[in-house]
């Protein structure tokens, strides 16, 4: 299994330690800005898709549309090629942090419409009858009873997003994986594949598990409360028919 | 303006427009492939996550299929063609020229497809369980007085009911997958995206300026886009409709 029981290989590992720090510090930048801007386009595009005006509508289905059905490595490519070939090349880091912000963004944006698409019809016209602005109505009454809805698939995006930091490779990347890959393949460094793939591994493990884990837990939490909800008027029955006894 | 038509008059090339359809076929056919070949492991996966709970060999196999899921689905796929490129033996029946593929591309082949099943197989296994838990526990016990032993009940009770419930989403699976076989293009060109991005390299040829401009990037990954979002979004709107007649029917 090339090496993965020999000390020559781990000792390899060990002495370029510095190169697997380096891509999990490129993936780790590349992803929390890439985890803001998707934040940050989710959010208004999830609002205009809710805005009940039909070209925002327009625009934010289009948006989320087009770059949901083409593979995020098309459209890093795209973004990387078109901006090199016209001579305004913006790095490696940043076109990837541009890419997969613009790509989680789609995600973010139908989490977002379907948070709010969840709180009934009824609490946004309470809250407008009770004089709330826009920006009232969506911070004091919508965002408290949808966040819950929102934050486990959420989550979720983040932890893809994280995972599609490797499509940084195609353009000559610098993240954990292209580093890896880079190592494994050196004409110093070679050879050490298992050592360096399971260290790549669990680092990228490490990082998404326990995120992935938080956001099933959230989501097994929120149906329990919500069978709970059900079974209430159940039970009041039951207890009804008791008294009427 | 030059340069556009320049761009635009590789499409009117029949050998690349034949070297792209060739990249879709195989697109659809790999990520058929891997869905059909998850599908299966996937369930047993998730048959095994959710029931082998019982005696100690039983909650053996059902460790090892709660690691399997959680390791792959925290992964990235790249990992996993990466890895499957070293570690995997490459049987013979793919070690020779098919498909109009070199050898050493059906070898690629082969190796990458093993990775992308197993890295969707974890998906879909999660996927399949999400069936299996909305199956209302009264099912088995009334499969179970109906002298129906435990094979029978899954066979002809709860996996038919279950793969009902989640075809929409595993029909978006289909679609998740198209997406992820383009991460076969960092090892291999045979994809669309491969293809495309080979095109573009030796753009400077083809489109008769001698250079490999801006609009060449346009057109040919703007074709690219087009292919995927037609595929895709042929497929998320049949999904839609599926699930708005579910939705009706309850």
């Amino acid at each position: 299994m090339s090496g993965i029981f020999s000390a020559r290989a781990w000792g390899k590992v060990w002495d370029y330690r510095g190169t697997f720090l380096l891509g999990l510090f490129n993936t780790a930048r590349t992803a929390i800005f890439a985890i803001l801007l998707a934040l940050i386009l989710g959010i208004i595009f999830g609002l205009m898709a809710t805005s009940g005006k039909k070209a925002l509508k327009i625009i934010s289905r289009v948006y989320v549309e087009v770059i949901q059905n083409t593979p995020i490595l098309l459209q890093t490519c795209f973004l990387y090629y078109a901006l090199a070939f016209s001579g305004h090349s913006i790095g490696i880091i940043l076109t990837g942090i541009l890419a997969l912000g613009v790509y989680a963004g789609a995600y973010m944006a139908e989490v977002v419409r379907a948070g709010i698409e969840a709180v009934p019809k009824g609490q946004f016209e309470a809250a407008q009858s009770q004089g709330f602005t826009y920006l009232e109505r969506m911070y004091y009454i919508i965002l408290p009873q949808s966040i819950k809805m929102i934050l486990p698939p959420m989550v979720n995006q983040i932890v893809n997003l994280i995972k599609n930091t490797s499509c940084l490779y195609i353009i000559g990347g610098a993240d954990l994986i292209s580093l890896t890959y880079s190592f494994v393949t050196g004409e110093n460094t070679g050879s050490a594949y298992a050592p360096a793939y399971l260290i790549s591994g669990l680092l990228f493990f490490v990082i998404c598990y326990p995120l992935s884990r938080t956001a099933s837990a959230w989501e097994l939490a929120l149906k329990q409360r919500e069978q709970r909800i059900e079974m209430i008027p159940g039970q009041r029955e039951e207890s009804e028919v008791a008294a009427d006894a | 303006m030059h340069d556009l038509e320049a761009s635009l008059s590789m499409l009117k090339n029949e050998m690349i427009l034949l070297y792209i359809g060739r990249g879709i076929l195989f697109t659809l056919i790999i990520s058929v492939i891997a869905v059909f070949c998850s599908i299966v492991i996937g369930s047993v996966l998730a048959l095994v996550r959710n029931y082998c709970t019982k005696g100690l060999a039983a909650r053996f196999f059902h460790a090892l299929a709660v690691i399997y899921i959680e390791v792959f689905r925290n992964t990235p796929l790249l990992l996993w063609i990466f890895i499957c490129l070293v570690f995997l033996p490459c049987p013979a029946a793919f070690s020779r020229k098919m498909f109009g593929l070199t050898s050493v591309e059906t070898k690629l082949l082969f190796k990458a497809a093993v990775a992308l099943i197993l890295f969707t197989s974890s998906v879909i296994a999660e996927i399949v369980r999400g069936g299996l838990n909305g199956i209302p526990k009264g099912q088995f016990e009334a499969a179970h007085s109906q002298g129906f032993h435990i094979v029978q009940t899954f066979r002809y009770i709860i996996l038919p009911q279950a793969y009902r419930s989640i075809l929409p989403t595993l029909l978006s699976q289909v679609t998740s997958t198209i997406k992820d076989s383009s991460y076969l293009a960092n090892v291999a060109v045979i994809e669309l995206m491969a293809r495309v991005k080979q095109i573009l390299s030796a753009a400077n040829q083809y489109n008769g300026t001698g250079s490999i401009n801006v609009s060449d990037v346009f057109v040919l990954f703007g074709l690219a886009a087009a292919i995927y979002f037609i595929i895709n979004y042929t497929l998320s709107c049949i999904v839609r409709r599926m699930q708005k007649n579910m939705n009706r029917k309850k």
